[in-house]
Order: C-alpha cells, then sequence, then structure tokens
C-alpha cells in the first residue's frame, strides 16, 4: 500500500472539516473505551496477565530465531509447507505462486492487517485472481475502494447510510425496493452475497494472532466466523503471519488470549477462537488439502535489539487508537498507511523509514494512555520521542522548527543571556496579554493562535520567582 | 541465500547467536515443560460451582443453555430446541461416537443426516471435547466423525456438552489435549466458540448472525 504518511497534517485538516468522519468517530470513542474498562475492572487479575502476557513475549522475542525454527519443524510434521518472506514482494509472490499451482481464480479471505501490509488485493486482482473480502467491515471497505481505518473495525469511520448506498450501487442483482435503513439488514445482506463466495473459492487466506512453537498451529481470533468459512470450505488454507506472531507454548498462548479481546473489544473470549494445525487429514470429512504458512519479516529483524524492539510485542487489539485523542480527532486515513494511531505512529518509522513517515511521531499529545491501557506494555510514548530525536538527527525536520529550536538552544546554553532576555520579553508579553491572559493572536504564533488561544505568561519568570522565593525562606528562618 | 536464511541471520545477529547452548535449553525446556502461567481465580472453581459458572457465562454472550440428566435425554432435548425456536425437524452432525450412541429414532418427526454441512443445513449438532467455566466457553475438535462445516455453515448450532468436560479454565483444555493427542501433536482444528457469530462493523452496533450461527444453544448433559 502506498505510503501517505508525510500528508498527515493536510489529511488531518480535511478530516476534522468531514461531517460524516466526526459523526462516526463520535460513536467510535465512547464504545471502546466503556467496554474495555468494564471487562478490565471484572477481572481482579488483569493486570498481573499483563505483566504474565508481557514476559511471554519477551523471552520469545529474545529466542525469536530458534522459536521460529521449532515452528518450522512442527508445520512440516503436520503436512503443512512454511514459506519465508523477507520482503512484501516476497510474501506476494509466495501467495501467487501457491493460487497459481491450483489454478485459482477466486480467494476468499479473513480479516489480515498483514495483507493489507503487502498489499496482496492490488497485486492479485493485476495477476488476474479475484480476492473476496468476508470479514464485514474489511467487505464494505472493499467494495468502496478504500482500507482499513481501524486495525479491529476497518469500516469505522463509516455511517450506516454510506454502507446502504455503496450496497445498493453494487448488489444490482437485488430489489431496489428492499428496506436498507437498520444495520441488521445490511448484515443479513453482506451475509447473503458472501455466503456463496466461501463455496467457491479455491483458496482460503487468512492471517494469524498466534503462532505456536510447540505444536506448528496457527490461531485466529474473530467474531463473525466468516475467517472459519475462509479456511475451511476451498481446497488450499493459506496464512500469512509475521515472525513476532510466534508463542513458545498453547499455555501461552492462553495467557494472552485473556488480555486480548478484554483489550480489544471488551469481550471476555472473542467468538471464535480456532486452532489450525495442518492440512486435512486422513478420513476427515472436510477442510483444506493444503496447509501453507507464509512467514514474513519485512523489516522486523531490523527493531529485534533497537530502542523499537519493544513495539514487536504489539499483539494488535488496537487499546492504543481507541484511547487516542489524536486518533479520535483524525481518524485512521490520516496516518497514511496501514497501521494507524499510537501503534502506528511508531510501527510505520520502523517499517517504511522514519523519512517517509512525515509527521507520525509527532501526532501525539503525550497523554501516556495509549501505553496505559496497552495490555503487553508496550512504551509507545517513549518510542514516538525516540522517532523525533532521529527526525531531528536527520534533518527531516522543516527549516523553521529548526530554527526556532536552534534559536532557543543558543539562549539555553548561555544562562545569563537567557535569563536577560526573558526577564525583558515575560514581562512585556504578560502586559499584552492583559487581564484576559490569553492573546487570540500573536505574530509569528500564527500556527497555534489560528486554532487556539496562546495563555500570557506571568508576570515574571520562572528564575525571579524562585529567587523571591528563597529571600522569603531566608526571611522567615532569620526571625 | 533463501528467504529464510536471510531473516534467521538477521535475527541471530540481533538477539546474540544461535550455537549458545544456553539459549538453546532455555527453548528445549520451556516447549518440553509448557508452563500453565497465572488462572484467574474465576477459573479455579470445582464441582457444580463450576458448571454454573460455564453456564452462566455462555448465556451472558447470548448462548441459550439447557441441563439434562443424562445422556438419553438429549435427542428429546434437541426436538424441543427445534419446536421452540420454530425450525424444521431437521438436523445435521458428524459420525460422532457419543452421538451416534443416542436414540434419535424416539424422536418420531426428527431427520437426521450424518457427514459435512451444506448450505441447505439449518441446524448442526456437535459434541464438545470440552467446556471453559471461566469464559462459557465450548471447545471443538475436529476429525474423521466431526466435520468442521458443522460449526459454521448451519445457520444454528447445538452443542452438547458432558458437565464432566467442563473445565475450570483453557490451561486444563490444554493438558486434556496433550494427554490425548500426545506432546506436540494436535487435532487439525480445535475450535473454542464463545456465543453466537456477531459483528460490530456497522456503526458498532453488535449484531448476532454474521457469517457464523446466528444461534447457539448448549445442552449441558449432567449424568
Amino acid at each position: 500500500m502506498e505510503v501517505t504518511s508525510p500528508q498527515f497534517k493536510q489529511k488531518s485538516r480535511k478530516a476534522l472539516a468531514d461531517e460524516q468522519l466526526q459523526r462516526a468517530m463520535g460513536k467510535a470513542k465512547s464504545g471502546f473505551i466503556g467496554k474495555r474498562k468494564k471487562a478490565v475492572e471484572a477481572l481482579p487479575e488483569f493486570e498481573a496477565l499483563r505483566s504474565s502476557a508481557r514476559a511471554i513475549k519477551d523471552h520469545t522475542l529474545a529466542h525469536l530465531d530458534l522459536y521460529l525454527e521449532a515452528y518450522e519443524r512442527q508445520v512440516v510434521a503436520s503436512g503443512g509447507r512454511v514459506h519465508w518472506a523477507e520482503t512484501a514482494e516476497d510474501a506476494r509472490r509466495a501467495v501467487l505462486d501457491i493460487c497459481r499451482s491450483v489454478g485459482a481464480r477466486t480467494v476468499t479471505k479473513g480479516k489480515s492487517m498483514i495483507t493489507e501490509e503487502i498489499a496482496l488485493n492490488d497485486f492479485l486482482e493485476k495477476e488476474g485472481v479475484r480476492p473476496v473480502e468476508t470479514d464485514l467491515g474489511e467487505y464494505i471497505i472493499q467494495l468502496r475502494g478504500e482500507h482499513p481505518s481501524h486495525i479491529i473495525g476497518p469500516a469505522l469511520h463509516l455511517n450506516k447510510e454510506q454502507v446502504e448506498e455503496d450496497f445498493r450501487r453494487v448488489h444490482t442483482e437485488l430489489p431496489q425496493a428492499r428496506d436498507l435503513s437498520q444495520p441488521e439488514s445490511l448484515l443479513g445482506e453482506a451475509r447473503q452475497i458472501l455466503r456463496p463466495q466461501y463455496f467457491q473459492a479455491d483458496v482460503g487466506i487468512t492471517g494469524a494472532n498466534f503462532l505456536i512453537a510447540e505444536t506448528g498451529t496457527s490461531i485466529i481470533v474473530t467474531n463473525e466466523g466468516n475467517g472459519d468459512l475462509t479456511q475451511t470450505l476451498p481446497r488450499v488454507h493459506v496464512v500469512v503471519a509475521s515472525i513476532e506472531k510466534v508463542v513458545p507454548t498453547l499455555e501461552d498462548a492462553s495467557q494472552i488470549l485473556r488480555v486480548l479481546a478484554r483489550s480489544a473489544t471488551g469481550q471476555d473470549m472473542s467468538v471464535y477462537t480456532t486452532f489450525s494445525t495442518g492440512p486435512r487429514r486422513p478420513g476427515d470429512p472436510d477442510g483444506p488439502e493444503e496447509y501453507h504458512v507464509v512467514l514474513l519479516d519485512n523489516g522486523r529483524s531490523s527493531m529485534l535489539g533497537t530502542e523499537f524492539h519493544e513495539m514487536l510485542r504489539c499483539i494488535r487489539c488496537g487499546a492504543c487508537m481507541n484511547h487516542c485523542p489524536v486518533y479520535h480527532a483524525v481518524g485512521g486515513h490520516a496516518y497514511g498507511w496501514v497501521y494507524p494511531g499510537p501503534m502506528g505512529a511508531v510501527l510505520t518509522p520502523s517499517l517504511v523509514g522514519v523519512e517517509r513517515s512525515g509527521h507520525l511521531p509527532n501526532a501525539s499529545t503525550f497523554c501516556g494512555r495509549c501505553e496505559s491501557v496497552c495490555p503487553m506494555q508496550i512504551p509507545l510514548p517513549r518510542m514516538m520521542r525516540h522517532w523525533r530525536e532521529r527526525e531531528f538527527e536527520r534533518g527531516l525536520n522543516p527549516a523553521t522548527q529548526r530554527f526556532g529550536l536552534g534559536l532557543w538552544a543558543f539562549f539555553a546554553r548561555r544562562p545569563k543571556l537567557y535569563r536577560l532576555a526573558t526577564s525583558l520579553t515575560i514581562p512585556a508579553l504578560s502586559g499584552l496579554g492583559g487581564r484576559r491572559g490569553w492573546f487570540r493572536s500573536l505574530p509569528l504564533a500564527g500556527g497555534w493562535t489560528r486554532h487556539r488561544d496562546l495563555p500570557a505568561p506571568e508576570a515574571r519568570t520562572f528564575m525571579q520567582q524562585w529567587r523571591d522565593r528563597d529571600t522569603r525562606k531566608q526571611d522567615g528562618g532569620a526571625a | 541465500m533463501s528467504g529464510r536464511e536471510a531473516i534467521l541471520g538477521k535475527l541471530r545477529n540481533a538477539v546474540g547467536g544461535a550455537s549458545d547452548p544456553a539459549r538453546q535449553e532455555a527453548v528445549e525446556k520451556r516447549l518440553a515443560r509448557p508452563a500453565r502461567g497465572l488462572i484467574p481465580a474465576r477459573g479455579q472453581l470445582e464441582g457444580e460451582a463450576r458448571v454454573a459458572l460455564f453456564c452462566q457465562m455462555a448465556e451472558a454472550v447470548t448462548a441459550t443453555v439447557a441441563r439434562v440428566g443424562k445422556a438419553t435425554d438429549v435427542p428429546g432435548a434437541v426436538t424441543h430446541y427445534l419446536r421452540s425456536r420454530n425450525l424444521a425437524p431437521r438436523v445435521r452432525m458428524g459420525a460422532d461416537r457419543r452421538l451416534k450412541g443416542m436414540d434419535w429414532a424416539s424422536q418420531k418427526s426428527l431427520e437426521v443426516t450424518h457427514g459435512p454441512a451444506t448450505p441447505q443445513d439449518e441446524v448442526g449438532v456437535s459434541h464438545a471435547f470440552a467446556g471453559v467455566a471461566e469464559t462459557g466457553t465450548v471447545a471443538l475438535v475436529s476429525g474423521k466423525d466431526n466435520p468442521t462445516t458443522v460449526n459454521f455453515v448451519p445457520e444454528n448450532h447445538i452443542i452438547i456438552v458432558d458437565a464432566k468436560d467442563i473445565a475450570g479454565d483453557l490451561e486444563s483444555v490444554i493438558s486434556r489435549l496433550r494427554r490425548k493427542y500426545g506432546r506436540g501433536e494436535m487435532p487439525r482444528v480445535l475450535n473454542l466458540v464463545t456465543g453466537p457469530s456477531r459483528s460490530g462493523d456497522i456503526e458498532q452496533t453488535m449484531l448476532l448472525g454474521a457469517h457464523g450461527p446466528r444461534a447457539l444453544h448448549l445442552i449441558v448433559v449432567d449424568g
């Protein structure tokens, strides 16, 4: 998928003025936060489980090479095949080769962010293989030619009237007069349209929430059941998963499952947690005849052992974006690549490069809510700061910003000069601010005051006030 | 160099070499003796309290639950459910030994078909491998007598769960699987089902019956 992250500012401005989007985001914000809170409060052990889940991933990442080898051995032992893909291109090729080998014309797809990351749909379509998204949200945005705006709610940015319009535009074989005013009728129609697709598809593609080294198992966690139909009915099941999805044992997956759904949707368990190990076995009445896993690196191995190492603990629950004031305001598309919100602000520069990620590390108020709700305790704000530092080191910020920071650094390194300058400007600004205490506009500060008021400083600088305080103390002590 | 070697090489460089025997040993130990981790108090109940929690949690996720005294009561309970939902008296099931052992012929009007589900099937019947009280979850395993399609294709799913197979936590079910299938082995598919299919993809409104069953009915057999 094309990276448009450098246009974050322009896209945000558009998003803030988009009434439909703002209406949809208003609903999203209240829902996710309340549901997670309720689920977490109902489980006294939740905090301890977070630490337990984190320890599992830390251990796995420290031995990632060995666990991937163990995983591969078990996949092969159960009759499956593993395809290692260093890059997105390698992964797309691997999937296409599998499709070609069985003469596939239609593939159904379960919801998968990894296949978004490698832009699989466009590629397959160009190569003459028709991909059909089956998750309701993914299906809707496929009809619209859009990308997901949220990692677990791909169509979060839409209202039901927009979905109705799309269904009427595309499902022309259905009667014009049908009632589609309710979400129930939209869901029913999608179910009816997609049902035969599962049976016609030659290949079913899913992602994976976990890979189990102990048994060579892949796990998908879903609510709709589309992932299961996708991987059960076609002749071939292809799992596309990134290397950091592996955990050592079934018990380890169970620990992390306890924090996954609660953090994501506020459910104790998602409806379907499905463990798949290899293809159909002798005597099995159904299931795929071939089972393939495409293991994707795409830049992750370069994060291991760096200051972004901890990001590899991410289990893609979406809690960070659900609690992010910036995400709430602008929605997911403004972030300009696959992963939005705080996790995207860290992951996008890691995977596509900080020079292509524009303002993402700055798309944060540093309120810290993302880190406080992250089930894997990932220090997201700290990592965004690391990216800001790198951005500055490489001279990627705009010239005016660099000039301003340089000017400030000049004074900051010369304390006497700094104090003199501030002791002159601060009282002047305070005086100009007047009794109101803020500015509606100020020369050179238009970037700020165009959208909000600038608070006027106190009449005296901090250093002056501190000196006064010391003097008062001494006076008091002497008395 | 193959993708495999390139990826593993980068990982080894980052984490400090593969030849380190201490790392090898740590991994082998962990895989040979899986740690159970933290089990919430809610998952550690015994006896009737455990079965009651299972039923309560399942109902909380909009499954319906009926409890019967013994296995011979199951066909009657299935007929009763179909009538109460105005469903045609036809069910699809696998050749599972426990289901086959039941006297389905006692239900005069009930038609039972075996094998994988087809788009025409309205009701699927499965026998659970286990239940998990902590979350009201049912565990189903695939095999020659248990088609996976029965769990997902029909609009209504009835699952029989023996009360003695209801565990407190998922970890206990995993231990049972390991005993049954052997270390490192799994059934081709293990389905953990917690309530009927749903979607919240349109305006965050949670709706039942997305692509899997619209209704999930559990029959818990006490005896």
